[in-house]
């Protein structure tokens, strides 16, 4: 009897292997089969939360593949990339003239975000103006009083230079005006949430992908950052989220990209929260 | 015999000369890559109050006063308690009680520095936040409070194994004079043990100086002078864990060295302080 079954599982197993060829540009799981060995992934803190759930999938579809994620902003990304520390390297940003130049990457995008303000659910300010944005981030704004909020002083929370976060803010939403030295600096797009949630009068910036429950998105100009709202375009905070290799990438890292930027891969964006990069 | 007496020796050089070259290329390489910056004239740039790297300005010294500042706070918080421990536990308390402080510091050096950071900003800085107006919680008084606390084995446990040397020499001829343990403790073996306790203060200072995660997680990151206790700073370690990320080409990346000179040059002068004083002084408590 076992051995019947185990006959029958053979005849599939290698039915599946020959069918392989012929899926290999599906980005199915099966796109996997047969691979095995490590890929590591570092960079971008907002792609986390995707790629661990790609990760999730792809290790228990196939145990001989062992995938690690970790953070430290897509500069660290770049960097790690470049120097063959990783195989996959995380940005949120396009990358620079400079960094293309000098390590050979190639970049892949797999989805869209948003960058939205954010502060305290308690807050009740759920609108703002650009040129209100700007002055609360330049720090000529200094209370929640003059934009209609408590009598209280704002808290301003931004990110770390390195972050492509702070980088589409800046230049998207704060026209790459001056931010104040005052402002506390927050290392991640998770610990921003939990900065801003926890901090009646913060305000601070974070990945749409990111926002629930525990912090209120602001509208600039009457359009919130809402993950339909940076679908349709209407709101204008976004920026792609990309997968760079140093070169052309391996086996493994060419199908784990495929994998991200095909129909699978752009529901786990989705579930996610961002927006698949091929809509 | 002969052999291996050779052969342990051999390993022993193997071992000093491999860490004695680790360090040396630390510095090679430190100095390799912040030379441009001293040697093109860009030091009186980072020189300045000034980190708006998107304006191009580089300032890291709001970052080294920062430091500075930060590890005062923590010294004057640490210094005190460490003081009260160490007395404490060598004498001045009950026995059992003595025996319990001593686990506990113990115990206290072997918290990863996470937790703290992490218990810290769940607990105090919302604390500071509603009880001091115009301030966000992340700032100075939070990270030196709880770096205090961080460095307060480090002195007590250095310095109370200075002390209890200096009492074993001692302690016969104190009692023989007729002090009580208290007298003997606080006239006689306290000032006597002053090298090790120096030394003490002195790797509690280097430990407080190059911590990072706390001032990472407390300290509020913003690179300006600090008006008040309250009021957010950023560590040149922090700094450098802030700024490590960003594209390598550019000029904030390479403030990233000068900080690094700096704090190496910071932890060698402590070192070399430490052991000069041991050198010196240190051998006199032995004789007597």
């Amino acid at each position: 009897m076992f051995r019947r079954i185990f006959f029958v599982f053979l005849c599939l197993c290698t039915a599946v292997f020959s069918l392989q060829p012929v899926w290999a540009g599906s980005s199915d799981l099966s796109a996997f089969d047969g691979l095995s060995g490590r890929l590591t992934i570092a960079g971008g803190t907002a792609h986390i939360p995707v790629m661990k759930q790609a990760a999730r999938q792809i290790m228990e579809h196939n145990p001989d593949i062992a995938i690690t994620v970790a953070g430290g902003g897509s500069g660290v990304g770049v960097q790690k990339v470049g120097a063959g520390l990783v195989d996959i390297g995380n940005t949120g940003r396009a990358l620079s003239e400079k960094e293309r130049d000098k390590f050979g990457l190639k970049s892949y995008a797999f989805a869209v975000d948003g960058v939205g303000l954010a502060v305290h659910p308690d807050n009740p300010v759920n609108n703002l103006s650009k040129d209100q944005v700007k002055g609360i981030f330049a720090g000529e704004i200094g209370s929640w009083k003059q934009v209609g909020g408590a009598d209280r002083q704002i808290n301003l929370y931004t990110r770390d230079e390195a972050s492509g976060t702070r980088s589409v803010f800046w230049k998207k939403a704060l026209d790459k005006g001056p931010v104040a030295v005052e402002a506390n600096v927050i290392q991640s797009n998770g610990a921003m949430k939990v900065a801003i949630s926890r901090d009646p009068d913060a305000i601070g910036y974070l990945s749409i992908g990111h926002m629930d429950d525990s912090v209120s998105g602001v509208a600039i100009d009457g359009v919130s950052p809402t993950r339909e709202n940076a679908k349709e375009g209407s709101y204008p905070v976004v920026r792609k989220l990309y997968m760079n290799t140093k070169g052309e990438p391996g086996k493994l890292a060419r199908t784990f990209i495929d994998y991200l930027q095909g129909p699978r891969g752009a529901h786990i964006v989705s579930e996610n929260g961002f927006i698949p990069a091929g809509q | 015999m002969h052999f291996s007496e050779t052969f342990s020796r051999m390993l022993l050089y193997t071992a000093a000369i491999v860490s004695l070259a680790c360090v040396m290329a630390v510095f090679a390489f430190l100095v390799y890559f912040a030379w441009p910056v001293l040697a093109g004239g860009e030091w009186k740039d980072l020189l300045s109050l000034n980190w708006r790297p998107f304006q191009g300005h580089y300032g890291i010294l709001p970052m080294i006063l920062g430091s500075m500042y930060l590890t005062v706070l923590a010294m004057l918080v640490a210094c005190p308690l460490a003081a009260g421990v160490c007395l404490f536990c060598s004498g001045l308390g009950p026995g059992p009680a003595a025996g319990a402080v001593k686990a506990l510091v113990r115990f206290m050096s072997g918290i990863p520095t996470v937790v703290y950071g992490f218990v810290a900003a769940f607990t105090l800085v919302p604390f500071l936040r509603s009880h001091f107006s115009g301030s966000t919680g992340y700032c100075l008084l939070a990270a030196g409070l709880i770096l205090g606390f961080l460095i307060l084995p480090t002195i007590v446990l250095i310095g109370l194994s200075a002390l209890e040397r200096v009492d074993q020499e001692l302690s016969l001829t104190c009692s023989a004079l007729g002090l009580s343990r208290v007298q003997s403790l606080i006239h006689v073996i306290f000032p006597a043990a002053w090298p090790g306790l120096l030394a003490a203060v002195l790797l509690g200072f280097a430990r407080a100086v190059g911590d990072t995660l706390i001032a990472l997680m407390l300290a509020g990151n913003a690179p300006q002078l600090p008006g008040s206790l309250f009021d957010s700073i950023r560590t040149l370690t922090a700094h450098i864990a802030l700024v490590v990320a960003t594209d390598s080409q550019s000029q904030a990346y390479r403030s990233v060295f000068a900080a690094g000179c700096l704090l190496f040059f910071i932890a060698a002068a402590v070192n070399i302080t430490v052991f000069r004083v041991q050198q010196k002084f240190g051998g006199l408590s032995r004789d007597g």
